[in-house]
């Protein structure tokens, strides 16, 4: 929003590649490119959506970003609370650790990331532990607190995950994830397996968090209404790669890639009386372990030539912050959803 | 559409799990209509009994769960019109019930991963359910299930018959269970979020595969999701479930533009569409879904309900009552009748 300021974060040709290993030396024959030339900011305060189809490397790309995975190559520029850039992608282990509080996660299943053997006090005073606070008393303050933050009574704070709901777990899950006064938070899928009516108050939870406590979202989701509803920008990937990167409004408003343009359109309306799903993609993703040549859309795409088939297209700037990976961008004329 | 008599019709189910820890009333007193050629829309979130419904139509309700009233009336297809037989009655395991499971009415499952045994091809698990219904030499059970295949758009037909479910993507391994599914020519399909587990452009796909095979073969779906723009984009009627009741039965027109329950009208707000004012606070239910082992007294949606009214909705259960011609819904707000 504010585009004085330095990116929170800035990712420059992020790649992972996992190795496919055959035979008795496991040999390495192939690589499957779950990132594959990933570039992206992030600016302080805003909230970041990162959309695709299951299998595009979202979820890699974002595990990257906080280091939970090793990139195979780039760069991620990460702004620390001092006001310097460090390249998280060069760091090891131990010189990451005093930048680990500074990035946290919100899971996408509340049943699996919380251990049912421990208390909401240990699963949200574990971080809290781990960086140094020792004093029992003083950890029991700052859960209680972390837990009116998000809306849940403190004195559940001895109980244990099964006497929850799968919407009270999850923000179990987003009172872990504050407790070390992070920065950057990313959510991978948080509201995907949460009922409708819990979906919202959750959506609401992170929203007001956000203003309060002044966070930056990386939110991964394959849920176009709600990644609409809650973020600022917009990065579309589509086999390891980004399609398409722009403000909520541009993107929804005028999408500007035919891969992006077929998610609005086969996303179901929540009205009988609007038809959707009249423009159809067919097929299916290719495997990122052996991608299409040229532009990895072509072989569904409707606008398709004979230049994609064999260029690969390269990030360009169609309008101030509209970054659009397609030779074809300015020619064709797509339909987004109105506001 | 409305003229014939339905094709399956639910009265006043109810499904029980004895449990050492307490009974679960899973499906608390269900009714439902569902006539040929109409998209059956059941709607509900997680524990409203909308699975158990489907299961008890099928009669594959797992122990201890058991029917305990109701009828489940199937107007069958090989007698003369108006041969109905009670399926709540029949044995689960008996050769009547086998004979309707799987040839009158059969299952699209949610997961099509789990739903294929990895360890048989996809061709001898498909003509294995057209040999078990039909007739049929293996021969032509196999010509049958190439031509299925190519029915639901399945590329490469032959070859993907000799195929594992593995080898599929999940867009395929969906599209061949539906063929697996039609392979009796069933008059129900009884389809259980079958698109939960693809991703919106595959759902898109399957959807209009659905629509297209249900106009083709004037089969009924009962569609059961609890994506509101699913329901929007396939069902003609659509029934809300919440905590083994149903609370509203409408038309899909009147569902989302002139609902009455509170519960409906709640459930349609909350949701995020991509047409509304960004950022806003989203208007939420309150609270969250009771366990089914205290569920409230009274209606069951009255704790999170704005609209309740002391005294009655707390210790009486509402009745679905119609209150239009085509709408029905069980709230005392729309009731005048006194209780006793």
């Amino acid at each position: 929003m504010t585009q004085t300021k330095p990116h929170l974060l800035e990712v420059k040709n992020l790649r992972k590649y996992f190795p496919i290993r055959k035979g008795f030396f496991r040999r390495v024959v192939g690589n499957v490119r779950a990132v594959d030339d990933v570039s992206l900011f992030i600016n302080e305060g805003e909230t970041l959506g990162l959309v695709g189809e299951s299998g595009c490397g979202k979820t890699t790309a974002s595990r990257c970003i906080i280091r939970a995975l090793t990139p195979s190559s780039g760069e991620i520029n990460f702004r620390t609370d001092k006001g310097d850039t460090v390249n998280l992608a060069r760091l090891s282990r131990p010189q990451l650790r005093p930048l680990r509080p500074q990035m946290q996660m919100i899971f996408q299943d509340p049943y699996g990331s919380l251990n049912p053997r421990m208390t909401l006090f240990d699963i949200v005073g574990e971080p809290l532990l781990v960086n140094g606070m020792t004093d029992r008393k003083q950890r029991t303050e700052r859960v209680a607190e972390l837990l009116k933050l998000v809306g849940l009574r403190p004195e559940f704070m001895q109980r244990f995950p099964h006497a929850f709901s799968g919407g009270q777990r999850q923000r179990i899950g987003i009172a872990r994830a504050l407790a070390l006064h992070p920065r950057l938070v990313v959510a991978d899928e948080p509201v995907s397996a949460l009922d409708v009516s819990v979906q919202a108050q959750t959506l609401n939870l992170l929203l007001e968090l956000q203003q309060r406590l002044h966070l930056t979202y990386l939110f991964v989701s394959h849920n176009l209404s709600v990644v609409k509803h809650i973020c600022d920008r917009v990065t579309v990937m589509y086999v390891g790669k980004i399609v398409e990167t722009a403000s909520t409004e541009a993107i929804f408003r005028s999408p500007k890639h035919p891969y992006t343009a077929a998610l609005m359109a086969a996303v179901p309306v929540a009205d009988p009386r609007v038809k959707t799903g009249n423009v159809e993609l067919q097929g299916d993703v290719p495997s990122p372990a052996n991608p299409p040549s040229g532009c990895y859309f072509h072989p569904r795409c409707a606008f398709a030539v004979e230049k994609c088939k064999t260029e690969s297209p390269v990030q360009r700037e169609l309008a101030p912050n509209h970054f659009v990976s397609c030779h074809r961008a300015e020619e064709i004329k797509l339909e987004g959803i109105a506001a | 559409m409305t003229s014939q008599s339905p094709l399956l019709s639910v009265h006043d189910l109810k499904v029980e799990f004895p449990l050492d820890e307490g009974t679960v009333k899973a499906v608390d007193g269900v009714s439902l209509d569902v006539y040929a050629g109409q998209v059956f829309g059941i709607v509900g979130e997680s524990g409203c009994g909308k699975s158990v419904t489907m299961k008890a139509m099928l009669r594959i309700v797992e122990p201890p769960g058991r029917i305990t009233q109701g009828k489940i009336l199937l107007r069958r297809f090989n007698g003369k019109d108006g041969d109905t037989v009670d399926l709540a009655t029949l044995d689960p395991n008996g050769k009547e019930m086998r004979d309707i499971r799987g040839k009158q009415i059969a299952l699209i499952p949610q997961e099509p991963m789990s739903s294929f045994s990895p360890v048989h091809t996809i061709g001898d698990q498909i003509m294995e359910a057209i040999m078990l219904h039909q007739t049929v030499s293996e021969k032509e059970a196999r010509r049958i299930a190439g031509q299925l295949l190519r029915d639901v758009g399945i590329p490469m037909p032959e070859q993907r018959l000799d195929e594992y479910s593995w080898q599929l993507s999940g867009g395929l391994r969906q599209r061949a269970i539906i063929a697996m599914s039609l392979s009796c020519n069933p008059l129900l399909l009884i389809a259980d979020e079958p698109t939960t587990a693809v991703y919106v452009t595959t759902q898109a796909q399957v959807l209009r595969l659905l629509r297209n095979l249900q106009l083709q073969r004037n089969a009924a779906i009962i569609f059961i999701t609890h994506d509101l723009g699913v329901i929007a984009q396939m069902a003609d009627y659509v029934t809300v479930m919440y905590l083994g009741l149903v609370v509203e039965q409408a038309p899909v027109d009147d569902i989302f533009h002139n609902s009455k329950h509170p519960y409906t009208q709640a459930l349609l707000e909350s949701i995020p569409t991509v047409n509304m004012t960004p950022r806003m606070n989203l208007p939420t239910i309150s609270g969250s879904i009771p366990h089914p082992f205290n569920k409230p007294k009274g209606c069951p949606f009255h704790p999170r309900c704005p609209k309740a009214i002391p005294g009655k909705c707390n210790t009486h259960i509402p009745k679905l009552k119609p209150i239009s011609e085509k709408q029905a819904v069980s709230c005392f707000l729309y009731h005048e009748e006194e209780i006793a």
